[in-house]
C-alpha cells in the first residue's frame, strides 16, 4: 500500500484500506482484531481529519439514498453519503434550498454534520448543526441511537461537530429553508413550519452586491452595515504579494431575490412550475431547472497534478489583481444563480490539483470580536513577513449563536481563511507563528482545514474537548485525532521534523 | 411511461438503473430477497420519480416462488413492459475444490432462476405483443477462465437461452437483450483490486438504459468490451489458457 494523497489539500498522504458501506441498516464490517477505523465523506476536508493513516476507512458515500422528504414542511431525511449536490436536486423543485452551505456543495451530510460547517449566513443561521432535527448513529458495538435536541443531547452534541469519532451517521434529518426572500424573522430557522403553497414557483437566484473596501476598518463598518438586512455576507481578500497589510478586497452581500421582481426573464421562464412545483413526489431537478440554479455539474477539470504548483507569488498576484478588476467592475447590485454565488469554486473539477504534488495547506482561524482588529492585521502582517501569498482569502464575520457541538468551530467572532502553497519547513513555521497569535487572541483553528496544528493549540481553541472522551467509539480514530491529542508518538514532533517527513515524501 | 418490474433490484447496477427510469417517472415493481434494502431502494426510488407500484420478496433459490411474483406484478404494473433481471453471486475462487451443492446452487443462483423467471414471464409477453426482456449476463460468459468458470458456465447459459428467446420472441413484437458488462466496482466485487479497466455502476446503468431503447440484441458494457471479447473469442485455447486472467 502506497501513501495517497485523498484530502483536498493533497497532504499529508495516508495509507488506508477502504470498506465501502452501502446499507445503513447492516452493522459497520469491523472485527474486534481490526486496526482503527474511521468514517469518511467525500474527502473535502483540507488535512487530517478525515484521514486514518495506517487504519481502516468505512466509505460513507455508499449510503446514498433519500429517506423522507416533506415538500410542505421543508424536512428531509437522507442517508450520510448523500451530497448536498444531489439533495439540492431533490429539495429545489420544490422550492426549498439548503439552511446552510459551505463554499463547496460536494460535500456529504455526515461530513457536514461531523464538522458542522458554515456558510455565508452564519450571523442569521448559526451553523449546519442547528439545522438537524435529528440523526441515527451507529456504533462499532452494534448500537444504535437517534440524536436530537432532545434525545441523547449530550451523544448528539458530541456527534456535531464530532470529527466521526463517535460512531457512524448513517442517516441526518434536515430543516430547510424555503427558496426566496427570507421569512420576517430571518433568525428563526424553523420558518420551514409554514406550509407552502402547492404552485410556488421557486426563485433560484440571489441579489448581490459587491462592495470594494480598503483596510480591515473599511471591513469591519461594511460587515457592521450590512448584518441585519443580507442573509449572506463574505469578503475576498487580496493576500498576494506585498499586498497583504494593505487588506484590499471585495465585500459581497446577498439576499434570495425575491420572484415579483424576477418576471420576465429567462430564469424565471425556465424554472419548473405548475404541477412539478411543491408536489410530493414531483420527483428530481431536470436540467432546465439545475442550468437555472446554476448547478450543472462542472464541465472544466484539472486533468492531472502538473509536476510543480501552478500557484506562486507571480499568478497569485495576477489571479486576484484579475479578480479585484473583474468582480470591482460588477459593483452595484444583479442577480446571480444559486451555484455561482455560494459554490464559485465548483466550477472546476479537481482544482485542488494546481498545486502540483506537494499540495497545499488552509489555515483557517476564528478570532473573538474584541480581538479581531489587532489580530487580523498581525496575521496579515505575519503573512507579509513569512513571504506567503494566498490565492483565495475569504473573511467573515460569524454571528452570535455558539455551534451546537462540543468541538463546533463556528463561534462569534471573526473568521479569516487563507490557503498556501506547501513549501515544507518554512509554511509550518510560519502557521505555528500565526497560531500563536489566535491562542493569545482566545481564537480557535478549523480541523476541518488543519493538517498541522499542535496538541496546545487544538486545545486553547477546544477548551471543553475533554468531555468528547465518555462519547469516543473505541474503534474508531483519525490521524487528526492522534495527532491533536498527543496519543500519536508522531505528534509531539515539531515543525521541524513534520516539514522533513514532506519533502521526504516528494522524492 | 415505462412499466417495468425489476428482478434483483437491490444489486448495485440494478438499483442504478432504477434511478434513471425514476428521473423519467417510471411505475416500478422491485422484487429482491432483503425486505430491509429493498424498502430502502424502494423510498429512495419514489422520492426520485419513480411511482413504486410494489416491492415483492424473491429469491432465486425458490422456483416455487417465480410465477406469483410475475403475476402479482403484472397485476400491480396492468402488465409490464419491461423486465429486468440482475440479480446474481460470483462464487468465491479455488474452483476445483467445492462443494457439490454450492456449485450447483450458485448456477441455479445465476442460470436456473433466470431460465425459470423467463419461462414464467415470456408467454406474457408474447401474448402482449409489446415490450423489452433485458437481462444482466456477463463477459465471463463469452469464454471459460480459470478464475471464474464456474460463474462463467451460467452466464453462457444465459446467453445462449436469451439468444433462442429473442429469435423467439422477435416475430410477436418482444424484444430480448442480453447486457454483458466487463467489470464493474459493485459489492459483488468487493474484495478486487481495481484497475483502469473499471466501470462504475452508473456508468453501465447509463448504457443499460440506452440500450433498452435501442433496437440491439446483445450489448458489451462499457463498449469497450466488445473489441476485448471480439479478440478473446478469437483466440485458440492453447493461447486463452496463458493468459493471466
Ligand atoms: C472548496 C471548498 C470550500 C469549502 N468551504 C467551506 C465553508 O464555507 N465552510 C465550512 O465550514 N467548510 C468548508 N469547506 C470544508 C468542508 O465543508 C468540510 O470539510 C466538510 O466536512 C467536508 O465533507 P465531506 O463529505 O467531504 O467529508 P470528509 O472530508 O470526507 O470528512 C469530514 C469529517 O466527517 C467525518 N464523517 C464523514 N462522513 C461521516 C459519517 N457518515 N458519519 C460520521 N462521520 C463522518 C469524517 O470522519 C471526518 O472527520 C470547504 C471545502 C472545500 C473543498
Ligand atoms: N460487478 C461486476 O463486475 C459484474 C460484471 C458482469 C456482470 N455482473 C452482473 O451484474 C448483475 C448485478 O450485480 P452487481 O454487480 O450489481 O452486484 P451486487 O450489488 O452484489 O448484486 C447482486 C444481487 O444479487 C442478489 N442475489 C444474490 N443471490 C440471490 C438469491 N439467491 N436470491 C435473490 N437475490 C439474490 C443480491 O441480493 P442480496 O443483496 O440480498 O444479497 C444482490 O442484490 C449480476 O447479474 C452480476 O452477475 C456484474
Amino acid at each position: 500500500m502506497k501513501p495517497e494523497p485523498r484530502s483536498w489539500g493533497r497532504w499529508p498522504r495516508a495509507r488506508h484500506e477502504l470498506r465501502a458501506l452501502r446499507w445503513r441498516h447492516e452493522p459497520l464490517p469491523l472485527a474486534p482484531e481490526d486496526s482503527p477505523a474511521l468514517p469518511a465523506g467525500n474527502g473535502r476536508s483540507y488535512g487530517d481529519v478525515a484521514l486514518n493513516d495506517g487504519g481502516i476507512l468505512l466509505d460513507a458515500r455508499g449510503l446514498d439514498r433519500f429517506i423522507a422528504f416533506d415538500p410542505h414542511r421543508g424536512i428531509v431525511r437522507a442517508e450520510a453519503g448523500v451530497l448536498l449536490a444531489e439533495l439540492l436536486e431533490l429539495v429545489l423543485p420544490a422550492g426549498w434550498f439548503l439552511p446552510v452551505t459551505p463554499g463547496t456543495r460536494f460535500v456529504t451530510l455526515g461530513g457536514a454534520v461531523a464538522n458542522d460547517i458554515h456558510g455565508k449566513n452564519h450571523h442569521h443561521a448559526g451553523s449546519f448543526g442547528h439545522h438537524v432535527t435529528a440523526l441515527e448513529l451507529l456504533r462499532s458495538d452494534g448500537s444504535r441511537f437517534r440524536l436530537s435536541p432532545d434525545e441523547r443531547p449530550k451523544l448528539f452534541r458530541a456527534t456535531v461537530g464530532g470529527l466521526g469519532l463517535t460512531g457512524l451517521i448513517t442517516w441526518v434529518e434536515l430543516a430547510l429553508r424555503p427558496l426566496g426572500p427570507a421569512p420576517s424573522a430571518p433568525s428563526a430557522p424553523s420558518a420551514a413550519s409554514e406550509a407552502r403553497p402547492a404552485d410556488s414557483r421557486p426563485e433560484l437566484r440571489i441579489e448581490t452586491e459587491t462592495l470594494p473596501f480598503e483596510g480591515l476598518g473599511a471591513f469591519f463598518d461594511l460587515s457592521r452595515d450590512s448584518d441585519e438586512a443580507w442573509e449572506h455576507t463574505v469578503a475576498w481578500l487580496d493576500l498576494s504579494p506585498g499586498a497583504q497589510e494593505r487588506a484590499r478586497g471585495l465585500f459581497m452581500r446577498g439576499n434570495h431575490a425575491s420572484r415579483e421582481e424576477g418576471t420576465g426573464d429567462p430564469s424565471s421562464r425556465s424554472a419548473p412550475g405548475g404541477p412539478r412545483g411543491g408536489e410530493p413526489g414531483a420527483g428530481m431537478a431536470d436540467r432546465e431547472l439545475l442550468r437555472a440554479a446554476g448547478l450543472l455539474p462542472p464541465r472544466l477539470s484539472v486533468p492531472f497534478v502538473p509536476p510543480v504548483s501552478l500557484v506562486n507569488g507571480v499568478t497569485v498576484a495576477l489571479f486576484n489583481r484579475a479578480y479585484r478588476l473583474r468582480e470591482g467592475r460588477r459593483r452595484g447590485r444583479r442577480k446571480v444563480p444559486l451555484g455561482p454565488f455560494f459554490h464559485p469554486l465548483d466550477g472546476v473539477r479537481h482544482w485542488n490539483r494546481v498545486y502540483g504534488p506537494g499540495g497545499f495547506v488552509q489555515w483557517q482561524c476564528v478570532l473573538p470580536e474584541g480581538e479581531a482588529r489587532e489580530g487580523l492585521a498581525a496575521i496579515l502582517r505575519g503573512l507579509r513577513l513569512g513571504g506567503a501569498a494566498s490565492f483565495l482569502s475569504v473573511l467573515k464575520v460569524f454571528g452570535e449563536r455558539e455551534g451546537v457541538g462540543v468541538l463546533s468551530f463556528a463561534r462569534p467572532g471573526v473568521t479569516l481563511a487563507v490557503d498556501l502553497v506547501h513549501r515544507g519547513i518554512e509554511t509550518l513555521a510560519l502557521l505555528d507563528a500565526l497560531d500563536r497569535i489566535v491562542v493569545e487572541a482566545g481564537g480557535a483553528i478549523y480541523p476541518a482545514k488543519d493538517a498541522r496544528m499542535a496538541p496546545a493549540t487544538f486545545r486553547a481553541s477546544f477548551p471543553g474537548w475533554e468531555a468528547m472522551g465518555p462519547h469516543l467509539d473505541p474503534a474508531l480514530s483519525s490521524s487528526f485525532w492522534r495527532r491533536v491529542t498527543g496519543s500519536d508518538s508522531a505528534a509531539n514532533t515539531g515543525a521541524h521534523e513534520r516539514a522533513g517527513a514532506h519533502s521526504g515524501r516528494e522524492r | 411511461m415505462k412499466r417495468c418490474l425489476i428482478v434483483g433490484a437491490t444489486s448495485a447496477i440494478a438499483e442504478e438503473t432504477g434511478r434513471i427510469l425514476a428521473r423519467e417517472g417510471a411505475r416500478l415493481v422491485l422484487a429482491a430477497r432483503d425486505r430491509a434494502k429493498l424498502e430502502a431502494v424502494a423510498a429512495d426510488l419514489a422520492l426520485r420519480g419513480a411511482q413504486v407500484e410494489g416491492v415483492f420478496p424473491f429469491d432465486a433459490l425458490d422456483p416455487e416462488g417465480f410465477e406469483a411474483l410475475v403475476a402479482r406484478a403484472d397485476e400491480a404494473l396492468g402488465g409490464f413492459d419491461h423486465l429486468l433481471v440482475a440479480h446474481g453471486v460470483l462464487p468465491p475462487p479455488g474452483e476445483v475444490d467445492r462443494e457439490v451443492h454450492e456449485r450447483l446452487a450458485s448456477l441455479r443462483v445465476n442460470a436456473g432462476s433466470v431460465i425459470g423467471l423467463l419461462t414464467a414471464v415470456a408467454p406474457r409477453m408474447k401474448a402482449r405483443g409489446t415490450g423489452v426482456i433485458a437481462v444482466i449476463g456477463s463477459v465471463a460468459g463469452d469464454r471459460g477462465r480459470r478464475s471464474n468458470y464456474e460463474y462463467g458456465a451460467a452466464k453462457a447459459a444465459v446467453h445462449a437461452y436469451l439468444e433462442g428467446l429473442r429469435a423467439e420472441l422477435a416475430p410477436a413484437g418482444v424484444r430480448v437483450l442480453t447486457i454483458k458488462p466487463g467489470r464493474v466496482d459493485t459489492p459483488m466485487t468487493r474484495d478486487f483490486e481495481k484497475g483502469a479497466l473499471w466501470a462504475t455502476a452508473p456508468q453501465v446503468a447509463r448504457g443499460m438504459v440506452r440500450a433498452m431503447e435501442r433496437r440491439q440484441g446483445v450489448v458489451y458494457l462499457p463498449g469497450i468490451w466488445r473489441w476485448i471479447m471480439l479478440v478473446l473469442r478469437v483466440l485458440p485455447e492453447s493461447l486463452f489458457r496463458r493468459l493471466p486472467l
